[in-house]
C-alpha cells in the first residue's frame, strides 16, 4: 500500500515535470518581460539637425496617434522597415516621431536623404539613455502612443502585418 | 598659511577620491545584479552590448544624482519588469520562490528527526 503511494507520487511528479518542459519547447527562447510602463516617460532631447532641445510634453501634446520609432543608420532591419514607415507617414491620422539611437549624425543624415524622411520630428539619443527611459531593448523598436499612453510596443522591425494592425488602431 | 592651504587641497582631493571609490563600488554591485536583457546569461556588468553600455551609464548618472540602490532598482523594474533583477525582491509573486527552500529544508529536517527518534 505504502509502496503504491510512493510509486504514484513519483509518476505524478515526472508527469508534472514532463508537461512543464514539453510546454516550454514551443516557447520562444527570447523572453520579453511584461513591462509596467504605460505612460510615456518625461525627457528632453535635442532635435536632429537643429540646435534647440524639446520636452516630451511638447511633442506628444495633441490628442492624436503617434508612433515613436527608434532607429539608427547602422541598423540593417531599420532599412527594411523604412519604406513601410514612409508609406504609413502618408496617413494623416498618425504622426511618426523618430528617435535616432547612438548614431553618427552624418550617417543618419545620409540615411534620411537616401531613403526619405517619414518623421515629423527626429529626436537625438546620443548615449542610449533616452531609449532606456522608454524601456526599449534596442533598435528598431516602435511605440504606438495615444493620449500620452503607450497603446502597443513593437520590438524589432515592423512588417506589413504589424503596419495593418497599426492602421486598424488609428481607424 | 601656504602649508595649510596645501594640506587642505590634498585633504579635499583624497576625500573626493574616496567618495568616488564608494560610488564605483555601488555601481559595480548594482550592474552585477542587473540582467542584460538582450544577451544570454550575462549581467549588465559583464556585457558590452549597446543596451548594457547605456544601462551602465544610467546607473552611474542616477548614483551621481543621489538615488539609492533600491530607488534605482525600482525605476528599472517599472520599465523592464522584475526580470531585470538577478536577485528578485520579496513580494507576493516571489513568496513561493523565497520560502520553498526553507519549507523543503524543514520538511527534510522533520523526516530525519523522526528517523532518529525511531531508532
Amino acid at each position: 500500500m505504502r509502496n503504491r503511494i510512493i510509486y504514484s507520487l513519483i509518476v505524478i511528479f515526472f508527469l508534472f515535470v514532463f508537461v512543464i518542459l514539453y510546454k516550454g519547447l514551443s516557447n520562444s527562447n527570447l523572453y520579453t518581460p511584461k513591462a509596467n510602463i504605460k505612460s510615456i516617460p518625461e525627457f528632453s532631447s535635442e532635435i536632429f539637425l537643429k540646435k534647440n532641445t524639446v520636452n516630451s510634453s511638447d511633442i506628444f501634446n495633441k490628442k492624436n496617434y503617434y508612433l515613436l520609432n527608434i532607429w539608427a543608420s547602422w541598423c540593417l532591419p531599420c532599412r527594411d522597415e523604412h519604406p513601410l514607415l514612409i508609406n504609413l507617414s502618408k496617413n494623416q491620422k498618425i504622426e511618426i516621431i523618430g528617435l535616432n539611437y547612438k548614431d553618427n549624425l552624418n550617417n543618419a543624415n545620409k540615411f534620411i536623404n537616401e531613403l526619405g524622411n517619414p518623421y515629423s520630428t527626429i529626436l537625438l539619443d546620443r548615449d542610449g539613455t533616452k531609449a532606456i527611459e522608454w524601456g526599449a531593448f534596442g533598435v528598431p523598436e516602435s511605440f504606438l502612443i495615444y493620449d500620452n499612453k503607450i497603446v502597443k510596443r513593437y520590438i524589432g522591425p515592423l512588417n506589413l502585418k504589424l503596419i495593418d494592425e497599426i492602421k486598424n488602431y488609428i481607424k | 598659511m601656504k602649508l595649510l592651504n596645501f594640506f587642505l587641497i590634498i585633504l579635499i582631493l583624497f576625500s573626493s577620491n574616496f567618495l568616488r571609490a564608494d560610488e564605483i563600488k555601488l555601481e559595480k554591485e548594482i550592474t552585477k545584479n542587473l540582467r542584460c536583457l538582450i544577451c544570454q546569461g550575462q549581467s549588465v556588468y559583464d556585457s558590452d552590448s549597446e543596451f548594457a553600455i547605456s544601462l551602465k551609464l544610467i546607473v552611474k548618472n542616477k548614483i551621481n544624482e543621489g538615488f539609492t540602490e533600491d530607488q534605482i532598482y525600482k525605476s528599472l523594474i517599472e520599465k523592464y519588469g522584475e526580470w531585470i533583477l538577478y536577485d528578485p525582491q520579496l513580494n507576493k509573486n516571489t513568496y513561493f520562490l523565497w520560502f520553498l527552500p526553507i519549507l523543503i529544508f524543514l520538511f527534510g529536517g522533520a523526516i530525519i528527526l523522526k528517523k532518529i527518534n525511531k531508532h
